[in-house]
């Protein structure tokens, strides 16, 4: 049997860039963030929630991608008129109702106050997150103004495009009457679905302060709520482009 | 995703907590490996359903009758989903990913223990939903597990186009959102999750392909969705997508102007990833146990991280070659073509970095190292008959053949389930806490080795010769009907190899009861999980959280008192 020396494919001795010697990784690779054994510490768990809040994001980004790119493929394609036996393009852009421009605000303004509620619950929960876990103390801490505003603006913002919808339809736009009238349903619609999921996030992020959850737990939900709003409110922003530059 | 006291829940203790609705990362694993046990003896047992008809075609068989034509266009269609979605993506990386990742990264659980479950149960129902569609009114659909339209999104366009088809993308789509959550799980958990030590280049080369697979599945399930969406608008509210002027038995269908290939191109943007989405954790998995049971360490293991990476990669950009048919412009293809090639590299990298290891090992022939190097055979030869295919001027002729069957069974299927099989035999130890019988595993090696070549290498030699994909049977066709005895043959050696699937389920649940007890470090591998008790405790490691000093593969180092160090040890350098 050749002997080959095991030695040789061995690379360099990897223990140099291990933790003992450089700086710390950004992430994981060396401190697992837990405080003790059990819960893990504050700001692990708040990076942990970001990290997987930028990873979740990325297949809403794709979905958006891709029908984008359905958009304009199907934007440049001619069909066969029976009628005159000619290629014909079956595209008819889409007035849109003046009223998305309204939702549009609704939605800005929404996500300020989201940003706002951000800040103070992460003030609140630094505040404690030195002390020990435990039910957060009712009065001033549990009070939520700008939270509960976010709520009433997201809510008010797919009833607008709920009436945008009866708008369009009532000119005569239906889901199926052209295919551009097809996306633009398509695309709010998928929109106000992923809303919806924020709003439900915030609704829990509501309902800890009721079941007198932990500030720092309750911090994490508003904060990841949050970064997922200001995608959604930017989303919009390039969805209403998209439909109204490019008819 | 919210992490509120996530990776702290305490051991269940109520029958469901503990094995149902579990949190544990290693309970949803071995949920996750069963279902797809389930689902792959419901693809066989239908691709079983297919060899008999193809050889006796008037034969009236259980279950289905008299198979016709759309019969059996639903059973391939039927197969072909359940073996992809539910048996080649869910094993490898749901199951085994799911079980193993944490621990061999010295993680307590995965990021997410309750998107995790959530991951598994969505998963569940989508195929639930899936296999319901055989039981609605018109079956199971027609149009393939790639789902060409405009067949696919014309309800009218032929039996089982109906409800079964609606079940068929709603299927898909649930699929896609749990295969999703389990994405968002595994990189999260590879990036924030490790334990102090282990750095992303002393990961074993099984957590690197498990992160890579995620990255792919991450990318791409969005985009099958995204395609699942809008085809599930063409066929229930009358937009025109994917369907162009089109008449089903001389009716117009109101459809115009909508395209094929823009789902064409929408699939196989997934569909081209979803091959690595297979094959990667069996990559993964093969390097770790060549490197084990050769006792070497494995030959290049930057090159191997690398390799993976740049298939990973390029897996995005080679979509187009599965639509060369489509009339695309030559320049197009020829994009296509340069860069399906370029994925010949890294494979390449990867399969002489196998041999390397292999070359000069004290190589222990265990069962998991049967099925290792047994998937390097059929990654080689599965994998050589793709530069053929890649080049728009043969693929033209042999795309609609059997040629095409036979190379992306033996690469994308045979290898992946024998990634598969050696993960079972090399992990089960760990999972249940007692061996496998040995001579029973080699019986199954054996039949299962050579069954597999005997059904999909005659394939090619079909396919040259013009024997035609899809067609239920070649009696009416002159030049098909000749070659007969070689769908004979085929079937022959599909009823042997079948059969000795059954030793590998014996095996199984024998072991569990009766098989011998195993240490908890059987194998004397390095990595983490072999430091842990077996089966491993809820937190898998005790209480203890481990430290990393050394790489994944440190095996025959001088000086080192045996002939491997874990990676916990006392880093090797000091020995020195």
């Amino acid at each position: 049997m050749a002997s080959f020396s095991t030695t040789a494919t061995l690379d360099e001795p990897q223990v140099s860039r291990g933790n003992e010697g450089g700086a710390p990784p950004i992430f994981g690779g060396g401190d697992d963030g837990r405080a003790g054994r059990g819960l893990p510490n504050y700001p692990t768990r708040l990076r942990r929630a970001r990290l997987g809040l930028l990873v979740a994001l990325t297949p809403v980004l794709m979905l958006f991608v891709s029908f984008t790119s359905a958009y304009v493929m199907r934007q440049g394609l001619p069909t066969w008129d029976t009628r005159t036996n000619q290629l014909v393009h079956d595209w008819i852009p889409v007035k849109l109702p003046a009223l998305l421009w309204v939702n549009t605000l609704v939605l800005l303004v929404s996500s300020v106050g989201m940003e706002l509620a951000r800040r103070q619950t992460k003030v609140r929960a630094a505040a404690v997150s030195t002390q020990p876990a435990g039910p957060a103390p009712a009065g001033a801490e549990g009070k939520m103004p700008w939270l509960t505003m976010t709520i009433a603006l997201g809510l008010l913002f797919l009833l607008g495009q709920w009436m945008a919808w009866k708008r369009l339809a009532a000119s005569g736009f239906y889901v199926a009457t052209t295919p551009s009238s097809s996306f633009v349903y398509l695309l709010t619609g998928a929109h106000a679905v992923h809303l919806m999921g924020g709003v439900v996030a915030l609704l829990v992020a509501g309902l800890f302060v009721l079941l007198r959850r932990p500030v720092t737990t309750r911090s994490i939900v508003v904060d990841v709520a949050g970064w997922y709003w200001h995608f959604m409110a930017a989303l919009w922003v390039y969805i209403l482009c998209l439909l109204e530059f490019a008819r | 995703m919210v992490s509120h006291d996530s990776h702290a829940h305490a051991a269940p203790q109520g029958f469901i907590r503990k094995y149902i609705f579990s949190l544990d990362h290693k309970v949803i694993g071995l949920q996750y490996f069963f279902l797809a046990l389930v689902a792959v003896f419901a693809g066989i047992f239908l691709s079983l359903l297919m060899r008999i008809h193809l050889v006796w075609p008037t034969a009236s068989l259980p279950f289905f009758g008299e198979i016709k034509p759309e019969t059996y266009l639903s059973l391939l269609t039927m197969h072909g989903t359940i073996m992809v979605f539910f048996v080649l993506t869910t094993a490898p990386q749901g199951g085994f990913g799911n079980y193993f990742l944490p621990i061999q990264l010295g993680a307590p659980d995965m990021a997410f223990p309750v998107l995790n479950m959530l991951s598994f149960w969505t998963t569940f129902l989508g195929f639930l939903v899936l296999v319901a569609a055989f039981f609605v009114t018109g079956g199971a659909p027609l149009h393939g597990w790639t789902g060409y339209a405009p067949l696919s999104a014309l309800p009218s366009a032929g039996p089982g186009e109906g409800l079964g088809a609606d079940l068929w993308i709603i299927s898909i789509a649930i699929f896609c959102i749990g295969a999703l959550m389990g994405a968002l799980n595994f990189i999260t958990t590879t990036l924030d999750m490790r334990a102090k030590g282990m750095t992303l280049m002393r990961m074993p080369l099984t957590c690197w392909a498990w992160f890579v697979t995620a990255i792919l599945g991450l990318l791409a399930f969005g985009v099958l969705l995204s395609a699942g969406i809008l085809l599930l608008m063409d066929r229930n509210l009358g937009t025109s997508f994917f369907v162009p002027l089109v008449t089903v038995n001389g009716v117009l269908t109101g459809h115009k102007g909508g395209s094929p290939l823009l789902w064409q191109h929408l699939f196989w943007f997934f569909g081209h990833p979803e091959v690595y989405i297979a094959i990667l954790p069996a990559m993964g998995l093969c390097s770790q146990l060549l490197s084990v049971f050769s006792r070497k360490p494995i030959f290049g293991y930057r090159a191997m991280v690398y390799a993976i990476l740049a298939i990973g990669f390029l897996g995005f950009m080679v979509w187009g070659h599965h639509m060369f048919m489509s009339g695309m412009s030559p320049y197009t293809a020829f994009a296509f073509s340069i860069m399906t090639m370029g994925i010949g590299v890294p494979s390449a990298i990867k399969t002489f970095n196998w041999l390397g290891t292999l070359w000069g090992g004290k190589i222990r022939f265990s069962s998991p190292m049967l099925f290792a190097i047994g998937f390097v055979s059929l990654f080689v030869v599965g994998g050589i008959s793709g530069p053929f295919l890649a080049q728009p001027v043969l693929d033209i002729y042999l795309h609609e053949t059997y040629f095409v069957i036979a190379h992306f069974h033996l690469i994308m299927g045979v290898a992946s389930i024998f990634g598969i099989f050696a993960a079972t035999y090399y992990w089960f130890p760990k999972m249940f806490g007692r061996m496998m019988n040995e001579p029973l595993a080699k019986t199954h090696f054996w039949l299962t080795f050579v069954g597999a070549y005997a059904i999909f290498m005659p394939m090619h030699y079909y396919g040259m010769a013009g024997g035609l994909r899809r067609y239920s049977q070649g009696t009416e066709v002159g030049w098909i009907h000749k070659l007969a005895p070689i769908q004979q043959f085929i079937t022959f050696a599909a009823f042997i190899t079948i059969a000795s699937q059954f030793i590998f389920v014996f095996n199984l649940f024998w072991s569990m009861k009766k098989g011998e007890k195993a240490a908890d470090n059987p194998w004397e591998a390095t990595t983490l999980e072999w430091t842990t008790a077996t089966p491993p405790p809820h937190d898998n490691f005790g209480g203890i959280t481990p430290v990393v000093h050394n790489g994944p593969y440190e095996y025959s180092v001088p000086g080192a008192p045996r002939d491997f160090v874990m990676q916990t040890d006392a880093p090797v350098a000091a020995r020195h």
